[in-house]
């Protein structure tokens, strides 16, 4: 481990220790936004794990942060909790595992559109269960959590994520990725195992999203199919990986943090019109990146290692 | 059970005809379009609009919309997508720039069909007289949907494998690389085949609100099944489109019918799964 590197875990650990204690000193409220934003974060972290190097784009965000917030709805007043977080995780692997076995080895466009649908369709699954197997429609989740009790599990998810990224970018199996991301073909005939390589990361990735919604949810208390399962999440995900540069290590941190305090703002100002700002917003950030997003990410990389 | 395959074919032929919409789309335009569903939802409630507020038969509304739906994607399409087709190296990027950017528009269309209309169910009632057709009843209007959707259907293969117009087109879908050197217009074809999608998601969704319910938010349920379909048919397959949309119609009918109309969707992904693992490329698609 270089001076370089050395300095950069120093400067993150004081960075982690200073927001660790932020809670004690800002209101409420902040501890509230910082929430979010820590979630965001990792969120976006997540998602550029996967699809940063392997250029999948997944729709499939909230479709995990919704079985999570859903498993702990369901298991909170029948186990402990760590046991519960650890059904969560193990949910979303699964889960994760089979989409992966059954897209991940065919081209990339048809893993998006099973992504795209996959949200509503747990959704609707869930809801059909709910209905008709335990007749329950929403739970209510008591867990003595404060806001900031939430926030320092989602700050050590965000860092162990962020560890995750960092340790695969150096190994082995991160050239892998590399050779990967620059030309599959190539990579294959090198003997990479290309759905392998992709299965692994995108299980990971789902895992820390499913544990994101899993955390999250006790700030709701009350949790339905429809809450849970918001289109939005995914969305916002998407947008603040690509703006921040789904390839680099901070760059999903870069987009996620002035991006959520914008939506915070306007979903506070513009209610009836979110969305529709967001969409917009959306389509200007791919328009302003002049080369494409692929070729975008592919500066910045080039950038980085210089 | 008879009912259930009338019902079914009714859903299918709406379903088909959307696909194909799509199919061209994405066979010919190479965009990958996710805000298909969106506007197909939005034709549904310009119809409902113009039946309620302004005593418009749907058939007319079919008349005013789907050149409507043509102009509007024409316009996306000079406006959205003409860029990103200029500035992308290949067509690997050109599809991912494509699914961003229709990703954002369905929140735009979906966000602009909220704030106008709110997140509740709309439908409206038009001709809701029961027919008998081979010892079942079947209502006047889903008939009706199934006979527009076969004209429409018909009258687009024709146009596509019997004019010149289709020809070209057909050419860029098959070679867009080639196209040219037989003094094709390349960008002019793709900005047709994306106008047409549009109108026919129009013509679907003017035939769709005449028999089912319909809410803002349900957009991203009928790019799903449009996409599926269009995947199960094998991708820029017109003839694959036609006979899938009608299969996953009957699918969907029959599960809803027999087993549980909540799981209709489940149902849907499942034939998605098994043609993934069984045939990648379609029923109709080559490898």
């Amino acid at each position: 481990m270089n001076m370089k590197t050395l300095h950069g875990f120093a400067l993150a650990g004081v960075a982690v220790v200073l927001l660790a204690c932020a809670p004690l000193l800002i209101s409420d409220y902040w501890t509230g936004v910082l929430l979010g934003m820590t979630g965001y974060v990792t969120l976006a972290t997540a998602w550029a794990l996967f699809s940063g190097p392997t250029r999948y784009i997944s729709l499939a965000t909230v479709a995990f942060f919704g079985v999570g917030a859903y498993t702990v709805a369901v298991l909170n007043e029948v186990m402990p909790y760590p046991l519960v977080l650890l059904c969560a995780a193990g949910i979303g692997m699964i889960m994760a595992l089979m989409v992966g076995l059954s897209t991940l080895r065919l081209a990339g466009v048809y893993f998006v559109i099973f992504t795209f649908g996959l949200a509503e369709l747990v959704r609707q699954t869930v809801s059909w269960w709910e209905v008709n197997v335990t007749y329950t429609m929403g739970r209510y989740i008591f867990l003595p959590f404060e806001g900031r009790h939430i926030y320092w599990q989602l700050l050590a998810l965000a860092v162990v994520t962020f560890l995750i990224s960092w340790a695969i970018g150096r190994s082995r199996f991160g050239l892998a990725l590399k050779a990967l991301g620059d030309d599959e073909t190539v990579a294959a005939h090198a003997g990479v195992d290309v759905t392998r390589i992709k299965l692994l990361l995108f299980v990971i990735s789902s895992t820390i999203i499913t544990l994101v919604g899993a955390i999250q949810a006790p700030r709701w208390t009350y949790i339905e199919p429809s809450i849970v399962f918001n289109p939005t999440v995914s969305f916002m995900t998407l947008i603040m990986a690509l703006l921040g540069g789904a390839m680099r290590l901070w760059g999903p941190l870069v987009g996620a943090v002035p991006l959520f305090l914008l939506f915070e703002w306007l979903s506070v100002s513009f209610p009836d019109h979110f969305s529709i700002i967001l969409g917009l917003l959306f389509i200007l950030i791919v328009f302003v990146m002049p080369n494409g997003v692929l070729a975008k990410i592919d500066d910045l990389r080039k950038g980085g290692r210089t | 059970m008879l009912e259930h395959v009338v019902n079914g074919l009714v859903l299918g032929g709406t379903y088909a005809l959307v696909a194909m919409g799509l199919t061209i789309q994405y066979g010919i335009a190479r965009i990958m379009n996710l805000g298909f569903g969106d506007m197909i939802i939005a034709a549904c409630f310009a119809t409902y609009v113009l039946f309620t507020t302004f005593a418009i038969n749907p058939l007319v509304a079919l008349l005013i919309l789907v050149p409507a739906g043509y102009v509007v994607s024409d316009l996306i399409y000079r406006i959205l997508m003409k860029p990103l087709v200029a500035r992308a190296p290949d067509e690997g990027a050109l599809e991912v720039d494509s699914i961003l950017v229709t990703f954002g528009l369905l929140f735009v269309i979906q966000g602009v069909l909220l704030a106008l209309f709110g997140g509740g169910y709309a439908s409206y009632s038009f001709l809701n007289t029961p027919v008998n057709v081979l010892g079942t009843v079947v209502a006047g209007n889903r008939l009706l949907a199934l006979v527009l959707s076969l004209a429409i259907g018909g009258a687009m293969v024709v146009i596509l494998f019997r004019t010149r117009w289709g020809m070209v087109l057909r050419a860029v879908a098959l070679a867009p690389k080639s196209a040219p050197l037989f003094g094709i217009d390349t960008d002019r074809a793709a900005r047709t085949a994306f106008a047409i999608g549009g109108a026919m998601a129009a013509t679907g969704g003017v035939v769709l609100s005449m028999f089912q319910t319909f809410t803002a938010t349900a957009g991203v349920v009928f790019t799903m099944k449009a996409l599926i379909v269009v995947i199960l048919g094998g991708k820029g397959s017109v003839p694959g489109a036609i006979v899938a949309g009608l299969l996953l119609g009957l699918v969907e009918t029959f599960v809803a019918a027999y087993v549980d109309p909540g799981l209709t969707l489940a149902a849907v992904y499942a034939v998605f799964l098994v043609l993934l693992l069984v045939r990648p490329n379609g029923l109709f698609g080559k490898a």
